[in-house]
């Protein structure tokens, strides 16, 4: 018989993270499996944007072990983790665009960069990128912006080209660093509106770090409808969005609450009540 | 009770190390061949209004200042060859890497230190990309490149700048202040004058994004990285001119 368990993404195993006498992350553990969407809160400073470079491989944990894709990354070399990368998009907080260059170049560097360096094997045609960049840019609805440089967009449109930038290779995980930190309320529901619609139609495993108590409440809740376009609530049990939605709370660098929403809204810690309280 | 030796060993031992990946990088692929000529326009063909000006300046204040002193021995003829030697030996090369120090070696250390306060060098190892082979590497070999090649042109506008001064103010005919200037010059003084700006050239670059790479804190934290690279590198810039004036006056 088949296994039906999805297959592990990103595991943590007893991570902890320390940088001199501050504690940031506290023996973490959790498993992020294929086709999950992990929601993760956490006050400023409580270790959530680190686990996301732990993730990443940008830092190295102090003990513990980390796995994505089942590879252990823990001690890889940077040349190591290159390949292993190729396969996680993410989006930074500012977006992380480079300045230096264009919205299309921005876009189309994962592309050439595979070209030119590694990955020769399982980079696309040349003459394809063009192509790849300018649908990418179309899923965000920012077509328009080709030739502009980043600082000539707001912060809500450098989200997006972010995003374009961090789907252009269809990678099969997507981090999200504070997607919605800083934006107003109608632009910070269109970010996270942007990424329902890649995890629904590029069937990505997702780690969304966040503060905003709705948005993981939207991410849980809605799912991506492509005969109309549009968003729509999900029906539960049907297209099981919200079965495959699961939450995590860091506070202090220790991961103080992980469970699915149902278990959120009936927890009694008190940690976990500050966050929930924001929805009233 | 060594606890406040520890920061700067450490840095120490960051810098060693960065520069040893950004050498190591020099022989290794991918290389960015665009970002390299980018940095030698940026840093050689941007520096180049300025490091004449300065170059031409100082030749005409050395012939102004020896003027007066070699009067005094009525040796006026000599002044071609000392605006040489000064210039060649020392005041060429010091005088362009303190500019290009001041000019590129801030630069390097705030364009880099913005891209780390704003997460773009995380972006970059995030999407398959050495930050030291495609930031560091190119900017070390275009000043290591530009550096000599502006302290020559400093070197050339500085001597002419002296004769300017000869002329008017002592008379000097050229073939005499050329002669002088020309026969005064060793291959030793190229030797050091060449190999000076070569090294000052590698620090800037090295310093300048060694402090942009570590930039913490916002932008108060790349003023700070800007500071600190414009001020270390200037004074390796004479710590070096020391050790190798040393070498070079024993030969």
């Amino acid at each position: 018989m088949a296994d039906a368990t999805p297959q592990s993404v990103l595991r943590f195993e007893h991570v902890s993270v320390a940088f001199g006498d501050t504690v940031a992350l506290n023996d973490v553990s959790f498993d992020l499996r294929a086709g999950g969407t992990r929601i993760v809160y956490g006050a400023a400073g409580s270790g959530k944007s680190v686990m996301l470079k732990i993730a990443l491989g940008l830092l190295k944990p102090t003990s513990g072990r980390v796995f994505v894709f089942g590879q252990d990354t823990t001690d890889l070399k940077e040349k190591d983790l290159f390949p292993i990368r190729s396969k996680m998009g993410v989006l930074f907080q500012e977006g992380g665009l480079f300045d230096s260059m264009t919205i299309e170049d921005n876009v189309a560097y994962p592309l050439e960069n595979a070209v030119t360096s590694r990955d020769r094997k399982t980079a696309i045609p040349a003459e394809q990128i063009s192509g790849r960049v300018h649908d990418a840019l179309r899923f965000v609805e920012l077509e328009q912006t080709l030739a502009k440089f980043p600082s000539e967009l707001s912060g809500g449109m450098r989200r997006r080209a972010g995003i374009a930038r961090a789907t252009v290779n269809e990678p099969p995980l997507m981090l999200y660093d504070s997607p919605t930190a800083g934006l107003d309320p109608i632009t910070a529901n269109m970010i996270i509106a942007l990424i329902i619609k890649a995890r629904d139609t590029k069937n990505t495993t997702s780690a969304i770090v966040t503060h905003r108590y709705q948005d993981g409440q939207l991410l849980a809740n809605f799912r991506y409808n492509p005969q109309s376009g549009h968003l729509e609530r999900s029906n539960g049990n049907g297209d099981g969005v919200c079965a495959r939605t699961t939450f995590m709370v860091f506070g202090e660098g220790r991961l103080v609450f992980e469970g699915t929403q149902d278990e959120l809204d009936h927890s009694t810690d008190p940690y976990v009540s500050k966050f929930k309280a924001v929805k009233q | 009770m060594l606890d406040f030796l520890k920061r700067p060993i450490l840095a120490l031992q960051d810098f060693f190390f960065l520069t040893g990946r950004a050498l190591r990088n020099i022989f290794r692929s991918p290389h960015y061949t665009d970002d390299i000529l980018l940095q030698m326009d940026i840093i050689g063909v941007g520096s180049l209004p300025i490091v004449i000006l300065t170059g031409g300046f100082s030749g005409a204040v050395m012939a102004l200042q020896m003027s007066r002193a070699l009067s005094t021995y009525g040796a006026t003829g000599q002044v071609g060859q000392i605006v040489a030697i000064t210039l060649v030996r020392e005041l060429g090369p010091v005088l362009s890497a303190l500019l290009v120090a001041g000019r590129s070696g801030s630069g390097m250390a705030s364009e880099l230190g913005s891209m780390k306060v704003t997460e773009q060098i995380d972006a970059m190892r995030a999407l398959g990309t050495d930050p030291i082979q495609k930031l560091v590497t190119p900017r070390l070999l275009a000043t290591a490149v530009m550096l000599p090649l502006l302290t020559i042109i400093s070197d050339l506008v500085g001597l002419a700048g002296g004769f300017l001064v000869a002329s008017i103010t002592l008379g000097t005919t050229a073939s005499q202040y050329w002669n002088t200037a020309y026969r005064a010059l060793v291959w030793n003084d190229l030797a050091q004058g060449l190999l000076k700006p070569l090294a000052f050239g590698i620090v800037i670059a090295l310093v300048g994004c060694f402090y942009g790479l570590r930039t913490s804190g916002g932008t108060q934290g790349v003023g700070l990285s800007t500071t600190k690279a414009v001020v270390v590198a200037s004074v390796w810039i004479f710590v070096i001119t020391f050790f190798i004036t040393q070498i070079f006056v024993n030969q």
